[in-house]
């Protein structure tokens, strides 16, 4: 019991740390006008996000930000990037409206964090409407012993269907706009 | 042991992140990024034995892949955009 309690607090303070990092890599992606940097900086972020979410126990969607947030999205970017400028331009005035939205957000999102269940409790309502009834049944109706898999694959499968069409329709559409740009330029010999 | 090597590597991807910050060149981002992810990597293994879920192994893993792609793809389209600047 006692070995828990230290585990825990050591995850406390990685958390922490992790977060420091977060907040400071997001800073500096923000401040630096060299679009290629912050780019990569954003990648760093994705790397770490999914540090945390490893940190947090929640394996499955590490992996989808590790993928998405650290791999695809850079190359984005990158793509998009490459099709307009490196270097992003200076304001002609300072965005206080942006920051004074960004800052109302943040503080209504953390105000609401206080409304939220503790950490692992066990008893969350999240846990307990039909969460009970996929692990006592799902690998009878199933036959897949991954849970979450299950759940996502088959009793939402439906739903999975839709998001990957949602999903590829987005890269479609990413697609035909860098497609047609590159062979604008192909055919412009350079604008 | 795993906690000293924890804390070691958080260090670790301090002096990195900062590099990655200050710059100047490209080279020392690709550079940075590169060695944070390789540290991502070396941080989710070492905290898969200190939390005793040695089987966070394979997300390392899957995180290497990641982080090589990335490298590759942005040091290509340096590549490409410093051979368009050539022209």
């Amino acid at each position: 019991m006692d070995r828990k309690e230290g585990r825990r607090a050591i995850e406390i303070y990685i958390n922490i740390v992790l977060l420091f990092f977060l907040v400071a890599t997001g800073l500096a992606a923000v401040l630096l006008r060299n679009l290629l940097a912050s780019a990569m900086l954003l990648g760093i972020y994705g790397l770490l996000m999914a540090a945390l979410w490893v940190v947090l126990d929640a394996v499955d969607v590490a992996f989808t930000e590790a993928a998405v947030g650290a791999g695809i999205t850079t190359v984005l970017m990158l793509l998009a990037i490459a099709l307009t400028e490196r270097h992003e331009k200076r304001p002609s005035r300072p965005p206080y409206l942006a920051l004074l939205a960004a800052l109302v957000t943040g503080g209504a999102l953390v105000y609401a964090t206080g409304g939220m269940p503790a950490f692992g409790d066990a008893a969350a309502p999240a846990h307990r409407h039909v969460a009970p009834e996929y692990i006592a049944r799902a690998l009878d109706e199933t036959g897949v012993p991954n849970v979450v898999t299950a759940v996502l694959a088959s009793y939402r499968g439906f739903d999975t269907l839709g998001e990957v069409t949602v999903i590829f329709t987005a890269g479609m559409g990413v697609l035909l706009l860098i497609g047609v740009g590159a062979r604008r330029r192909k055919e412009g010999g350079g604008s | 042991m795993f906690m000293a090597a924890t804390a070691a590597l958080l260090v670790t991807i301090a002096l990195a992140l900062a590099r990655a910050f200050a710059g100047p060149s490209v080279y020392d981002r690709v550079l940075a990024v590169n060695s944070i992810g390789t540290k991502t990597v070396l941080l989710i293994a070492a905290l898969g034995f200190l939390a005793g879920r040695p089987d966070f192994l394979d997300i390392s893993l899957l995180y290497a892949l990641i982080n090589f792609v990335g490298t590759i793809a942005v040091l290509r389209f340096i590549r490409q955009s410093r051979a368009q600047e050539g022209n």
